[in-house]
């Protein structure tokens, strides 16, 4: 089998939080693999140093056979990413910051205008192709923000938290896009702290927990492995804790808060 | 390189300036105040000194101050981005930061250019007559003094992440600059400083190829300006390599 990810050894320290700790795992081509934990584990912080937005202390980061750390041009144009934050132009239409996402990523330009229409229509927003961004709900600039991901073709798709505050509908209807592009062959990372949503869809998971991986496999196997029944009690197993009781989440919740406040 | 990238970067910043009107608005009160006020608070004494028309000195300088001033404050475009989320997909997309930084640069300072430009065509209301021969000249400069400033506003910027605390750093920077530039009076009066600053000989040389009067050769001008632009990029370009969104 080949592998998608491969990350070694990986670190990264904040002054004085330790906020990724000398983690290593392989995510195989083709599967969706869930980076499950709670508030503050250190999933942001391992995304921005896969996607080379964060230089980390240490380790080896390879997406598609590339080094992500020495060539990142040629890591960046193999991925796609739909950040935690926001990150469209609100001040620009629809059209307008997709064609900015084609342009920087080099999309030929007799094949932007069906790329761009293709992308809206899978997450159906073809019809406000020209209405502003501001004038968007939340929903509506997730999707767009998974369409604008898949503009260039990535074969690796990065979502950090890609429902966390969406309606169930919502999120039904980006997960539905979201396997449909697994299928045709898109490696799927994303990071969750919601565990029913990580056992609907991921193929795999690892359990992430202040910096370090506790455990990784198929839910199943990881169900088996703890003796319990659902990966809510597998969890508390592991960690001794339910996913919300986190000490640490009190503080990241309050700058989570202002980053939504600010948006 | 990618001249596509850079395209597209100033072509979202030109609609940003045109969609933003309250900011297009302000950006001329400034000018048009120091011109009101210079023209005719201080034009009669200059006259009577005999130097001759005050305007003519003076339409310059103020359209000068305009794009410096648009120039400089265009860096806060990057701490927005940074604040709103959109800084994170363009460094994230595979160009090179130098790119990235030269997109920015050349669309901040065509930006500053317009802003100059729609000045200019004010001071021709007012009064002011330059002579047309040199007008590619003056262009020339306007160029150069409006892309060294939006560089340096970006340097400045790209380590910032309070939107408050850029403006008061830039205006700490912006009135000795364009006082001690011979702007709005002329240089002779304030010893050697002047000389010190790279936008004595920008005010200096728009000036002269608009009125034909410089006090410096323009090659000496376009020269240093040049190298004041090149050694701001290429420090940016430094600093936006490792940039954090
Ligand atoms: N830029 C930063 N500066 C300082 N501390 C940070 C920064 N980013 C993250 N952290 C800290 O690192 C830890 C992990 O954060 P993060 O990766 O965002 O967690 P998660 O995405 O799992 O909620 C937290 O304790 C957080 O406060
Ligand atoms: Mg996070």
């Amino acid at each position: 089998m080949s592998f998608a990810i491969t990350v070694e050894n990986l670190s990264k320290s904040f002054k004085e939080t330790k906020a990724v700790k000398n983690i290593s795992f392989q995510v195989p081509q083709k599967k969706i693999f869930a980076f499950l934990g709670p508030n503050g584990a250190g999933k942001s912080t391992t995304i921005k140093m896969m996607t080379t937005l964060l230089a980390p202390d240490s380790g080896s980061i390879v997406l598609e056979g590339v080094d992500a750390l020495k060539n990142k041009d040629e890591a960046r144009q193999s991925f796609g990413i739909v950040f935690q934050d926001q990150s469209l132009d609100d001040e620009l239409t629809t059209l307008e910051n997709l064609e900015y996402h084609a342009a920087l990523y080099h999309v030929p330009k007799e094949l932007r205008a069906k790329r761009i229409k293709k992308a809206l229509e899978i997450v159906d927003l073809w019809d406000r192709k020209d209405a502003l961004v501001k004038t968007f709900s939340g929903g509506m600039k997730r999707r767009l923000e998974i369409g604008r991901s898949l503009i260039h073709y990535p074969k690796i798709l990065f979502l950090d938290e890609p429902t966390t505050g969406l309606d169930p509908q919502t999120r039904n209807s980006i997960w539905s896009h979201i396997k449909q592009l697994n299928k045709e062959g898109m490696t799927i990372f994303f990071t969750t702290h919601y565990m029913p949503e990580v056992e609907e869809v991921a193929d795999e998971v690892a359990i992430i927990d202040h910096g370090k991986i506790i455990t990784q496999g198929s839910v199943s196997a990881i169900k088996k492995q703890t003796k319990t029944k659902s990966l809510e009690a597998a969890f508390l197993k592991l960690t001794g804790k339910h996913i919300r009781e986190e000490s640490a989440s009190k503080l990241d919740g309050l700058r989570q808060r202002v980053k939504v406040m600010r948006r | 390189m990618s001249m596509e990238v850079i395209g597209v970067m100033i072509k979202r910043q030109l609609k940003r300036y045109w969609r933003s009107k309250p900011r297009l608005l302000g950006s001329f009160a400034q000018p048009l105040l120091f011109l009101f006020a210079f023209t005719f608070g201080f034009g009669p004494i200059y006259a009577s000194a005999g130097e001759g028309n005050y305007i003519q000195f003076l339409a310059p300088g103020i359209m000068m101050m305009s794009v410096l001033f648009t120039s400089m404050f265009n860096g806060i475009e990057v701490i927005f981005d940074r604040q709103f989320g959109f800084l994170k997909e363009t460094l994230v997309a595979p160009v090179s930061r130098t790119t990235i930084l030269l997109g920015k640069a050349f669309g901040g300072a065509l930006v500053g250019m317009i802003q100059g430009v729609i000045i200019f065509l004010i001071t021709l209301l007012v009064g002011f007559r330059p002579e047309i021969t040199q007008i590619p000249l003056a262009i020339l400069f306007m160029a150069l003094v409006a892309l060294l400033f939006t560089s340096l506003g970006i340097l400045i910027a790209s380590r910032m992440e309070d939107m408050h605390a850029f403006p008061l750093i830039i205006n700490f920077l912006l009135m000795p600059l364009f006082f001690l530039s011979g702007a709005l009076f002329p240089i002779e009066g304030l010893k050697l400083v002047p000389y010190f600053n790279p936008l004595t000989y920008g005010v200096d040389g728009f000036r002269g190829a608009l009125t034909g009067s410089f006090i410096f050769n323009p090659i000496l001008g376009l020269g240093i300006l040049s190298g004041c632009a090149l050694v701001v990029i290429v420090i940016g370009a430094k600093l936006f390599a490792t940039t954090e969104a």
